[in-house]
């Protein structure tokens, strides 16, 4: 589905350039808290990708761990809890 | 409202996944307020990650490619269960990966979901929104856990 719009996108003459993917991969380096403040002439490119699944698999990891939590949690909320955070909501 | 395909608002995203969320963990809560063993509470874990993920998805809507590819696992969960389980499909792989790159860029297609059917454009873009609403993601989690437990 979105690759056949992607590719549309590169078919009308437009080649992508190595310009573009470095400007990405800059863009992308900005969101990584381990390697957003060097230089970018110091980072490769594969070191950007490297870290950037460095950090997608630690996200998802948190993203695990806070699933238990909250499920240990649920066991033992009360209502009182439960009101709280469904105030939350309507902030 | 803001009119689509302007920049990501993050903001916006953060309280519709907040709301969709939470909705969520009432209702389980709700519906199994005494289960404590520890089968149950792995159980429910599993359908919590799964909600904080389809939340998400939903919150950004299907303008993105790897939200639009997190809704179509959704919806063809019923027929193949265990969502989050990387399957071994034989997707086509777009080859104009800088050399040298080869194996960190197909390790990403890995963890953005719908990640093998992109173009390096797209992967590199839909990896940075993605990596902002992941974070996003694990923030309110992290609230809510926290709101819980005091």
């Amino acid at each position: 589905m979105s690759s056949r719009r992607s590719r549309s996108r590169q078919s009308g003459g437009s080649r992508i350039t190595d310009d573009q993917i470095n400007d990405l991969v800059s863009k992308l380096q900005q969101l990584l808290p381990e390697i957003r403040d060097r230089r970018s002439d110091k980072v490769s490119a594969a070191n950007v990708l490297q870290e950037t699944c460095n950090y997608i698999r630690n996200l998802h990891r948190e993203v695990d761990d806070l699933s238990e939590r909250l499920s240990e949690l649920l066991a033992t909320t009360d209502t009182a809890q439960a009101a709280i955070i469904r105030s939350l909501l309507m902030q | 409202m803001t009119p689509k395909g302007v920049t990501l608002n993050t903001n916006s995203h953060k309280i519709k996944f907040a709301r969709r969320f939470i909705r969520t963990l009432l209702k389980m809560r709700k519906n199994a307020p005494s289960s404590s063993s520890i089968e149950e509470i792995r159980k429910r874990s599993q359908r919590i990650k799964i909600a904080a993920y389809s939340s998400m998805a939903h919150a950004v809507g299907s303008r993105r490619a790897w939200s639009r590819a997190i809704l179509f696992k959704l919806r063809n969960r019923a027929r193949h269960h265990g969502m989050m389980r990387r399957r071994s499909m034989k997707k086509r792989v777009i080859k104009n990966d800088p050399p040298g790159d080869q194996s960190q860029t197909n390790k990403l297609r890995q963890l953005v979901p719908g990640g093998k059917a992109m173009d390096m454009c797209s992967l590199l873009e839909e990896t940075a929104h993605y990596i902002r609403s992941l974070s996003t993601q694990v923030k309110v989690m992290q609230t809510i856990a926290d709101h819980f437990s005091k």
